[in-house]
């Protein structure tokens, strides 16, 4: 069945509506790379195989009645373990929710059922969201699969690296600073976050609720597009989403961008930028002009990135995210104190103080812990005005950058990442080391704008590079027509990691 | 020393109402009372990881409605703020309130006061803020081992009402109280049942003393959570008289520049407040704007729509029953505490009874009716027709005041038949006929010797004997003769 691990979702769905392969098989095919590869990689947190089989046997049963099954009908995909689903456990790979089990299911995932996908399990991640490689996970670091010693990115990590590795075609994840779009760069895979508010938000947990967006990962841009579609649009249980209707992404991913101006943001392309990605990156914007596309240069002040003399980097943007994120964090994961679920303590000896700030030690990580401490810390009275409100006033300045960018250009081409993937434990010790893997990312989730990254070549080292294509809010269209236009003209999507279950 | 000491406490009020909505204030759970411990929750109000509340327009067009009758400045735009602070029977840990934009701001309202010595004055109390935020769960201590916690109340709308601390003492907190318990549920905001915990108070207290040419104040004690108006009292009471003596025993040390705020809490059992925390160590509650909900855009159109739906409030509906149908400021008081019963009375007049006549069937058997069952008078199901047609057979002396009671407590009681069908049929109405009422008082006369011996003579047992052969005659006649009649033809037959 190695075929049918390496199709893309909408070959798979086409081949399973064609009959060349069975929904059955094709899930099958999964739950057996999952068995044969997640020992090297830990994609996985948990797999639901008899629900898997059951759900794709029963499509398998509706074609052969007959009737329509959907977008996404018989296709496998993975979630991350931050969704809910009323079935299986919703971890967030933390101690804290080891055995939460959700009474309801998130709505981007009722969606994916609704369309005819087989839901293969849950993905692991760093903890609540909070990291960039997935090594803050409680369950075990997620492996790359171009390189076991290297890590995948993440959070969405284990979407990443399951995608690449073809333990599965397509997975959700969800991006709050680049948790998509890093790991995908690393992983060599498709990672798409749309406009904030696109993807309802219910039944995801959160993290930073003003950032925090699902989105796909997939192995090319046109199955970006076709997920896209099914879980997009407007849900009465989440008040940020978007009452705008959805365009069918996938039917016109085809169709070029034309006339196609793209912004090369100057503050991006400096020394702080690793050689080989820049180069990279300028090759690409080069194919695109060879097929018609102009090249223009746009500035975003405020994202800019600066070299101190050690040659640490710091950014407004990196700043402002962090204080807006991990304010918003400590005021999410407030309510994990081992009261209704969730973790909690054996040692409290009936004192409810020590009880809930027991519950919290022992229950979460500590990279939860550091930003769950600094979020209090900037929400403090005496300290709220100079941190979390500041913070916000500079976050409208990085969007105001981006809305006259875009005045300029239809997209921004630029870095997904600073590097490629990177060793594990490399970072670990050093989290202002880590949390400069968003330096390129986490701007647009402040704007609240559409962003994809996709693999336009490899390192050296045989790593994979990312290229971050982004665009005005609710431009999701015009992101993944662009991405699609490069796709086609270049052979980038042509290679394999080293671990692959095909 | 003591001789020129003036102390005046100095008392602002916290209230808050839970609205009476169908639904919680960010999740369609019922807004209901009384149930089987969580039966009414969700994963939005139970704080599950990734539920998101979605705002109830409903709560907040109530909220509104309070506001605007509080004379209070509804903004174009206000927003939703988490108040983060860790209790078990907050299930998120954070509370969804209105910090820096409330719904309504810089309100007022006036409140009749009766003084000691009877005489009532209207005090203007004041309002600072009016916000919406969901309430809290409740921790069970008395099931089984240990606490529960029952989330039925979590995300009930709950209106937050601070006043101005323009309240000078008991009788004035007392009547600014009632008077907003009166409001709401005038208003059909809330039921404001205290016994349900949907009207709390948290009053703050302290003392202005004015002593040898100098001023003194007090430290300010608040008390939280007060569920009954008797609780609240004691506990005002209780304050002034220990924060007196507590100045008196050391009026440099025992002040608000020195002990700042401090939070007592009320013993029930003592009658009597005790010492909790310094305001100082209160918590940091890390206000900010919740970022699951979208801000509350407030337009003209809305606010007049909710505005036009107040009609007239207590005080003003006071003052037209005075001025427009003569009535006593008492009895224009006792039928202005719901709208209901004004409104019946309204209805009655405009039939083209005479108010006077209504308002004694509205207080008489009414208010005797309404108190046996415990609800307004408005509510014992007499129509507005039936009390005007009542009240005009009274008038045109058709049936006399006891027959008319005895049909008001029949339409009370739910009798379909109109008051004159009534009166037909249960033989109510005034006998006229002057022969038949010269039979009956004859006949009272033959019976009763010794009685119209009393009644003649010049004795104390004169008039006992003249009422005593008045109700042989209204015996014999089944309550229907005019008493007047009787009366009159009774003592033309005695002389």
């Amino acid at each position: 069945m190695t075929d049918a691990l390496d199709m893309t979702a909408t070959q798979l769905r086409d081949a399973i509506a064609a009959g060349d392969v069975s929904a059955g098989e094709a899930t099958r095919a999964c739950l057996d790379a999952i068995e044969r590869t997640d020992g090297q990689l830990a994609c996985f947190n948990e797999v639901y195989a008899d629900r898997a089989t059951q759900q794709a046997d029963r499509i398998d049963q509706r074609l052969a009645a007959g009737e329509s099954v959907g977008a996404l009908g018989g296709v496998p995909v993975a979630v991350k373990d931050n969704m809910c689903t009323a079935y299986g456990r919703t971890t967030c790979a933390s101690r804290m929710l080891a055995e939460f089990r959700a009474p309801y299911t998130a709505t981007a995932v009722t969606k994916l059922e609704a369309a005819g996908a087989v839901i293969l399990g849950k993905t692991n991640m760093d903890e609540f969201a909070m990291g960039s490689s997935t090594e803050h996970s409680a369950v075990a670091p997620t492996r790359n699969p171009w390189d076991t010693s290297r890590v995948p990115g993440g959070s969405s990590g284990g979407s990443a690296a399951a995608v690449a590795s073809r333990q599965c075609p397509a997975a959700l994840g969800s991006d709050t600073g680049g948790s998509i779009r890093q790991p995908a760069a690393l992983c060599g895979v498709v990672g798409f976050k749309p406009t904030y508010g696109r993807v309802s938000r219910y039944g995801l947990v959160a993290f930073g609720s003003s950032l925090d967006q699902i989105g796909p990962v997939t192995r090319d841009v046109r199955d970006a597009a076709l997920l896209s579609a099914v879980i997009a649009g407007h849900d009465p249980h989440d008040s940020t989403s978007i009452d705008r209707p959805v365009p069918d992404y996938a039917a016109d991913v085809h169709t070029p961008v034309e006339p196609l101006r793209i912004g090369m943001p100057r503050e991006w392309f400096t020394d702080a930028l690793d050689g080989e990605i820049a180069a990279a990156l300028r090759r690409a914007a080069k194919t695109y002009e060879r097929h018609g596309a102009e090249l223009v240069h746009v500035s975003l002040p405020h994202s800019r990135i600066d070299v101190a003399d050690d040659g640490a980097l710091s950014s407004y943007a990196v700043s402002c995210y962090y204080i807006v994120c991990m304010a918003e964090a400590s005021s999410n994961l407030a309510r994990y104190d081992g009261v209704q679920y969730g973790h909690r303590t054996d040692q409290a000896g009936g004192d409810i103080v020590e009880m809930l700030c027991r519950s919290r030690a022992e229950g979460f990580g500590e990279e939860v812990k550091r930003r769950v401490m600094l979020g209090t810390y900037t929400l403090s009275a005496g300290y709220y005005d100079a941190y979390y409100n500041k913070a916000l006033k500079v976050r409208r300045l990085i969007a105001r950058d981006f809305q006259q960018a875009f005045e300029r250009c239809d997209v921004l081409l630029c870095p997904a990442t600073p590097s490629v993937a990177f060793e594990l434990g490399s970072k670990t010790d050093d989290p202002m080391a880590m949390y400069l893997q968003d330096i390129y990312t986490n701007s647009l989730n402040l704007a609240g704008l559409p962003g994809l990254s996709l693999p336009i070549a490899l390192s050296d080292s045989g790593l994979p590079i990312g290229m971050q294509l982004i665009g005005p809010a609710l431009g999701e269209q015009t992101v993944l027509r662009a991405a699609r236009m490069y796709e086609t003209i270049s052979d980038a999507a042509d290679h394999k990691p080293s671990v692959t279950a095909s | 020393m003591s001789d020129d000491v003036i102390i005046t406490p100095i008392i602002g009020l916290e209230i808050h109402v839970e609205l009476a909505t169908a639904t919680k204030m960010f999740c369609r759970c019922a807004n209901r009372f009384g149930d089987e411990p969580n039966t009414h929750v969700c994963p939005v109000c139970l704080g599950l990881p990734g539920a998101l509340p979605v705002m109830n327009a409903a709560a907040v067009e109530l909220a509104m409605t309070v506001a605007l009758a509080l004379d209070c400045t509804v903004p174009d735009f206000t927003k939703w703020d988490r108040k983060g602070y860790y209790y078990p029977d907050l299930p998120k840990n954070y509370q969804i309130s209105q910090y820096d934009l409330p719904l309504g701001a810089r309100g007022r309202l006036a409140v009749p006061v009766t003084g000691d010595d009877g005489v009532v004055t209207t005090k203007t109390v004041r309002v600072k803020r009016a916000h919406l935020e969901e309430d809290a769960g409740k921790n069970i201590h008395d099931r089984g081992a240990g606490t529960g916690v029952d989330l039925n109340r979590a995300g009930v709308p709950l209106l937050e009402i601070v006043s101005e601390p323009d309240m000078n003492g008991v009788a004035e907190l007392l009547a600014y109280a009632r008077a907003m318990q009166r409001l709401v549920r005038w208003l059909g905001a809330s039921e404001a049942n205290m016994q349900m915990g949907q009207m709390r108070f948290e009053p703050n207290i302290n003392l202005n003393i004015e002593s040898g040419g100098r001023t003194y104040k007090t430290p300010i004690v608040e008390v939280k959570n007060l569920n009954s108006f008797r609780a609240l009292e004691r506990t005002c009471a209780f304050e002034i008289q220990r924060q007196t003596a507590e100045w008196r025993k050391d009026p440099e040390g025992f002040s608000l520049e020195t002990l700042g705020k401090q939070n007592r809490g009320y013993d029930d059992a003592g009658e009597k407040t005790v010492f909790q925390r310094e305001k100082e160590e209160a918590h940091d509650y890390r206000y900010f704007p919740d970022p699951d909900l979208v801000p509350v855009t407030i337009s003209d159109d809305w606010r007049e729509t909710v505005g036009g739906t107040i009609g007239e409030l207590p005080l003003a509906r006071r003052q037209r029953f005075c001025d427009a149908y003569g009535l006593a400021p008492a009895e224009a008081d006792a039928l202005t505490q719901d709208a209901a019963t004004g409104d019946l009375l309204d209805a009655a007049v405009a039939t083209g009874a005479e108010p006077k006549r209504c308002v004694n069937l509205l207080l008489g058997r009414g208010a005797a009716m309404a108190n046996e069952r415990d609800c307004a008078i408005g509510a014992l199901g007499v129509t507005g027709v039936a009390l005007g047609a009542l009240a005009q057979m009274i008038d045109a002396g058709e049936v006399n005041a006891t027959a008319g009671e005895k049909i008001f407590a029949a339409l009370a009681d739910g009798d379909a038949d109109s008051p004159r069908q009534i009166a037909e049929r249960d033989g109510l109405l005034a006998v006229r006929d002057s022969g038949q009422l010269a039979a009956w008082v004859d006949a009272a006369i033959a019976a009763n010797p010794q009685a119209v011996a009393d009644a003649t003579g010049d004795g104390k047992k004169q008039k006992k004997a003249f009422g005593f052969l008045m109700g042989q005659v209204m015996q014999k006649s089944r309550g229907a003769a005019q008493p007047s009649e009787v009366q009159k033809l009774l003592s033309e037959k005695l002389s």
